[in-house]
């Protein structure tokens, strides 16, 4: 074999790992999973082998299954906003501060370290009823019962945020480390304050980065499931728990795949529209 | 009255002393350059004339007027860096129009301003590029206008041409310093590069690990070093040590190689009286010659040890006695080869002598 042909080759050589386990373990399940949506659950029990819209047709119009749908990507929207908010000072911190930068990366990884589920758990323990947040009003005499903090929406986003904040600042973080901090200074002297300097340079050039995590944000909080199970009530249930639910509970394979497929479709229409705006190349960076 | 003073300005960093008490008037209009190996504090300097640093003891005086608390964007001043730093997401005409801005400028007036300051550095027709669409002196040009678009009352110029190519480097050199001179602002201009500093200079500050080592106007910071550092930072020197043995209405000098040696007593400013001395002979002055020297001219033996051929110029080092010594001689045949025995042939009156 010419020395041309084998290098042509290796590339291949290097990413069959890869591409085998993206075939086996996402191509090809997913493909199942398309077949399955079309079989069709009887009332034995047993699926029905076939092509069957009836699946499809429910998910599409049940008002129940659209309701959610919307109330999930309004909470990852709502959350998505909250991030940016909050991630967008912390990294613009950790870039601009000196010396310590490790530390505070490694306080920001630190997370990570500890099981989501658990992560998730522990605002029990400081909004539950007889948590941190009720002993310490009622100690203070400021409310005599607990009150009622859990179990409700807003619990359901302060938790995505929790989970999701990380990945916003880190993004932002990576873009801010890319941006030459002459170019503030060279705003300054030139007459712009410092705001001014941020808002005109270091802020525009950011946006990729904000945008790279507000993706990453979105898509994970709207593919949630635990958080609504752990801190959501009866009402906030998520798009994921209904796949839950007819999956594991009712046993209607062929519902709940449809049902995850719907969403699969939503996102990826959404982050089309992103990459068409601003490019999967930032998202790559941001990551890296 | 000067442009900018420096009134016995310290800078330290934590224990750290960047900047050791120095005073520094910068003339009206000049060209200042603040030469001096990386860390030697001439870019602490320029950040704190700029406002991005302050000074930790002293006072910065920008026409007359103390501005140690003014902060960066109200001092009035044009700052190119290194590494351009243009803005990416902007035009070359929106780069170049964003002091203009914040300036009583009628936007009607912006741009033709922009206009004449892309006339000035010669890049009339790059006004809706984008900065990575130009090359790195192209860039830096632009860096420029957008510096002295606004009127500075003085502009800095953080090492702007060490990232260009050496060929390029040269012509921006020139081209720089005739901009300069067209609009005669006033201008700090740091760099390592001491054949940057000899060529654009008004006034060169010879820096050296926090402190300024000589101030003086090009010609004379090279043919009269104040130390030895600057001796050996400007060009190639030779320094020995030395004895002054004669010290009134001419100075003579007496070493090991060269032997008594009757230098110009204003090339010994800084030599108080007989006593330990250093001689510095530069290198270029050293001739070397396969005759004697005629009458007038120090002539001493020596043997070539090595040829540095630089094709124009070469340089050699050679052995006379116990010294190893460098010359670097204008040939236009053939060098002499290593080995060779040779007559180094020295004028008195291009030495110079230090204090020992």
């Amino acid at each position: 074999m010419s020395i041309e042909a084998r290098e042509a080759r290796q590339p291949w050589i290097l990413l069959s790992p890869a591409l085998g386990a993206v075939l086996f373990l996402l191509i090809i399940p997913l493909m199942f999973i398309v077949v399955y949506s079309f079989w069709l659950r009887s009332a034995m029990g047993a699926d029905q082998v076939g092509f069957y819209l009836d699946n499809w047709q429910k998910a599409l119009s049940d008002r129940f299954y659209r309701d959610i749908l919307l109330n999930t990507l309004k909470i990852a929207a709502i959350t998505t906003v909250i991030c940016g908010l909050m991630g967008y000072p912390a990294a613009y911190f950790i870039a601009r501060s000196k010396g310590n930068k490790m530390i505070l990366l490694l306080l920001l990884m630190l997370p990570f370290w500890i099981s989501y589920i658990i992560r998730t758990m522990s605002w029990i323990n400081i909004l539950g009823t007889s948590g941190a947040l009720n002993t310490l009003l009622m100690t203070l005499g400021i409310i005599s019962e607990p009150m009622q903090m859990l179990y409700n929406e807003a619990t359901v986003i302060l938790g995505l945020v929790h989970f999701l904040l990380p990945f916003m600042v880190l993004n932002v973080y990576v873009s801010l480390e890319g941006i030459d901090t002459n170019l503030e200074d060279a705003a300054t002297s030139l007459g712009a304050t410092r705001w001014e300097a941020f808002t005109q340079v270091t802020l525009p050039l950011s946006l990729p980065g904000l945008a790279a995590g507000g993706l990453l944000c979105f898509v994970l909080g709207a593919g949630t499931y635990i958080t609504p199970v752990i801190l959501g009530g009866p009402r906030d249930a998520m798009f994921a728990n209904l796949v839950f639910e007819a999956i594991i509970t009712q046993l209607n394979w062929p519902l709940g795949s449809a049902l995850s497929l719907l969403l699969l479709a939503v996102l990826g229409v959404l982050v089309g529209i992103y990459n068409r705006y601003l490019g999967m190349a930032q998202l790559a960076k941001g990551l890296g | 009255m000067s442009a900018v003073t420096l009134q016995d300005i310290v800078k330290r960093f934590g224990t750290f002393t960047a900047v050791h008490r120095t005073t520094l008037e910068i003339p009206e209009g000049a060209f200042v350059t603040l030469l001096g190996p990386s860390g030697c504090g001439k870019t602490t300097n320029l950040r704190m004339i700029a406002g991005l640093l302050d000074p930790t003891e002293g006072d910065i005086l920008i026409g007359g007027k103390r501005v140690n608390d003014v902060p960066i964007h109200k001092r009035n001043l044009g700052l190119v860096f290194q590494n351009y730093a243009l803005f990416p997401h902007k035009t070359v005409a929106e780069n170049v129009a964003f002091g203009l801005k914040y300036r009583d400028v009628p936007k009607a007036e912006i741009p033709a301003k922009v206009q004449a300051a892309l006339d000035l550095v010669q890049l009339p027709h790059v006004g809706d590029r984008y900065p990575k669409e130009l090359s790195g002196g192209q860039q830096q040009r632009i860096a420029l206008a957008r510096a002295i678009v606004i009127e500075p009352d003085v502009l800095l110029l953080d090492e702007p041409l060490s990232a260009l190519d050496a060929n390029l480097r040269e012509d921006m050199r020139v081209e720089l310093k005739r901009i300069q001179e067209r609009i005669g602002v006033t201008t700090v201009f740091v760099t390592h590069d001491q054949s940057e500093a000899l060529a654009m200079s008004d006034l060169i500050v010879v820096m050296s690990e926090g402190r300024v080592e000589q101030v003086g106007k090009p010609e004379e910071v090279y043919n009269t070093p104040a130390s030895e550092f600057v001796a050996n930072f400007l060009g190639a020197s030779n320094i020995t040590e030395a004895k002054c043995i004669e010290h009134g209405a001419s100075v003579v000098v007496e070493d090991a190689t060269f032997g008594k040696v009757t230098v110009p007593a204003a090339k010994a400013p800084n030599l108080t009286g007989q006593g330990p001395a250093k001689l510095v002979v530069r290198a270029e002055k050293l001739l070397l010659s396969k005759d004697p020297a005629p009458e007038g001219v120090i002539s001493v033996p020596a043997t070539v040890e090595t040829v540095d051929y630089q094709g124009q110029a070469v340089r050699y080092f050679v052995r006379a006695g116990e010294t190893q010594l460098q010359a670097i001689n204008m040939i236009d045949e053939h060098p002499f080869a290593a080995g060779a025995s040779v007559h180094l042939h020295l004028r008195p009156q291009d030495c110079a002598a230090l204090p020992g």
